[in-house]
């Protein structure tokens, strides 16, 4: 009774002309969304086409070559450059490893912390608070742990009589030790969506395969591995594409070396609009860079939903 | 709190599996692997600079002294950073809050035409990597003289679709019968917002508020690449000029990043569960 007769009244307050009802909605719906879509069409849009207009032009950093059309030149000397792809490489390289590491721990941090045993909040606190530091903060403590001699990392290593690890100089070791930071540093995030996905299965999924006599082993790998498929398809995509971003921590702790064997995709991209002030071509590697993360992210979305809709 | 319910009659007949002692033993582990690096860092940053790189390493200092931050702070440019990073911070914070949500409102409330196309936009700039625009970003930031300003920093951080995305995703869930009560009144579309749904989204506007505030105070590309003077550093930025400055001095160092670390470790402990629960809705979204 009582909605019946808001409605109506709110009918009767509208109704004095429909139309201009329907314009004021208009008006004052993209006024409130106006400040918005400015900031938006000014620091997201303007730059992904001004971007690309750059990529056509010999443009520099100081704005010389503004005027001078060099077509898809810039394109081709990225295509044909060998540092572009060992950069991608590296890129690659760094995803690869990464993204397995990354999930396993993501998952083994949360069924550990899903468990019930006391202390597991500080558990979840210590595993989690990485997470929200600095990427320079975390780059000063590991590049500190990881020095030779009075490092933590070999001074433990040489007092168990190891033979200490270059972790930032061996070209064969750094690429790890760029990748061991990461997972200190990012695993956090799959932990939560893991733990996530795990608090929602139901108590009573467990309890039946209780009854019928299955073990934690058993439990573990025919109920909760199943059901955390979508969680973990998730993790995969998130994590791949920002695995293929990835920049800061490198930068910060080898520089790309040593013998730019770390260098990523991201940073020859900086050096080169920053360091040699290229910045059309570095838009042109940008464009390209976009094209691949569009078109993995792509493969990713279409396998997601399909797997996804296959279930349903 | 379903699970102390069932954890309670599990507790009568608890007689701990070989299984569990083992996942408990990983735990402890994991969780002492996991503590090392931060923990390491303090002890550092309370030692005397000569006996940071003493060979073997030593978890105990034989003289306990604060004077590394006491260096830090009294020649250091940390406060000036604190100061530049809460100023870009926070009013990133307030900007973006504000434009997303009065955005979400719009969307989520008034019928205008287009506005479906207006979301789709929006949404469409989730997948827009940021990394990629940087290099026409400053190009822009050039053509408005921004660069090496706080604005500079702060206008290209404003504009979240995740987060028109969530409140949208929120004001959806209200019921209606709230606004109609309202419109009876005859407030305004602009009073609504701000005296009824702002006020009732409090916690889906504190956990985007902490989710932005957090992410705006770590940001490292973009002020890197818009600030060139080392008064204009915020910490993240400062933080990655250390190491040249203070070179073997780590009880320096290390006090530098300790700090550098805190305010963003103590917005954590206290809002642990905004925080947790924001990255859990990207997971059940999808």
């Amino acid at each position: 009774m009582a909605n019946m007769l808001i409605s109506e009244q709110v009918q009767a307050a509208e109704k004095p002309g429909k139309r201009s009802a329907r314009w004021k909605n208009d008006v004052i719906g993209y006024a409130f969304v106006a400040p918005f879509l400015i900031a938006y069409a000014l620091f997201v849009f303007l730059p992904i086409i001004l971007g690309f207009g750059m990529s056509f032009f010999n443009w520099s950093l100081a704005g010389t070559g503004k005027d001078q059309f060099l077509g898809l030149q810039n394109y081709q000397e990225a295509l044909t450059d060998p540092s572009f792809w060992g950069s991608l490489g590296n890129t690659v390289l760094f995803t690869v490893i990464s993204t397995p590491l990354l999930m396993v721990f993501g998952l083994v941090l949360a069924l550990l912390a899903n468990m019930k045993i006391p202390g597991r909040w500080l558990f979840r606190t210590v595993v989690f608070a990485p997470y929200i530091l600095p990427v320079s903060a975390v780059v000063l403590v590991w590049n500190w742990l990881y020095q030779p001699g009075f490092g933590l990392i070999n001074g433990m290593l040489t007092a168990i009589g190891l033979k200490e690890v270059g972790w930032l100089s061996d070209p064969n070791v750094a690429m790890l030790s760029t990748v061991i930071v990461t997972i200190w540093w990012t695993v956090g995030f799959n932990f939560v969506l893991y733990l996530a996905g795990l608090q929602q299965i139901p108590q009573e999924v467990y309890e039946s395969a209780s009854i019928d006599g299955a073990n934690s082993w058993n439990k573990l790998l025919h109920i909760t591995l199943p059901l955390l498929k979508n969680t973990t398809l998730l993790v995969m995509i998130l994590q791949v594409i920002s695995s293929l971003q990835v920049f800061a921590q490198i930068f910060l702790l080898t520089g790309g070396g040593p013998n730019y064997v770390t260098r990523p995709l991201m940073q020859y991209v900086y050096e080169t609009g920053f360091s040699s002030f290229r910045i059309g071509l570095a838009s042109a590697m940008s464009y390209l860079f976009f094209i691949l993360i569009m078109l993995i992210s792509g493969i990713q979305f279409f396998l997601f939903y399909r797997k996804k809709g296959g279930e349903a | 709190m379903s699970s102390v319910v069932v954890s309670a009659p599990e507790r009568r007949f608890r007689r701990p599996h070989i299984s569990q002692v083992v996942a408990f033993l990983l735990l402890l582990f994991l969780m002492v692997l996991w503590a090392i690096p931060l923990l390491w860092a303090v002890d550092t940053s309370f030692k005397p600079e000569g006996e940071t790189t003493v060979i073997p390493v030593s978890w105990i200092p034989t003289h306990f002294t604060g004077a590394a931050y006491e260096n830090v702070l009294n020649a250091g440019n940390l406060l000036r950073w604190y100061f530049n990073s809460f100023l870009t911070s926070i009013l990133i914070t307030v900007l973006a809050v504000f434009f997303a949500s009065l955005a979400a409102y719009a969307l989520s409330r008034i019928p205008f035409r287009g506005s479906k196309f207006v979301f789709w936009v929006i949404l469409a700039g989730l997948m827009v990597p940021g990394q990629i625009l940087i290099v026409p970003l400053f190009s822009l930031m050039q053509l408005f003289g921004l660069v090496n300003t706080y604005a500079g920093v702060i206008v290209v951080q404003i504009a979240s679709p995740i987060a028109v995305f969530i409140f949208k995703q929120f004001f959806d869930s209200l019921p209606h019968e709230l606004e109609e009560a309202a419109v009876i009144d005859g407030a305004g579309r602009w009073r609504l917002y701000w005296q009824v749904w702002l006020p009732l989204s409090r916690s889906a506007v504190a956990a985007v508020a902490i989710f932005t505030f957090v992410s705006a105070w770590n940001n490292f590309l973009w002020p890197y690449i818009v600030v060139t003077g080392v008064d204009m550093m915020t910490v993240p930025v400062g933080l990655a000029t250390v190491q040249t400055a203070y070179g073997i001095h780590y009880a320096q160092v290390m006090a530098s990043a300790v700090l550098g670390a805190l305010p963003a470790l103590i917005v954590f402990l206290f809002f642990q569960r905004q925080i947790v629960q924001g990255i859990a809705g990207t997971g059940i979204k999808g």
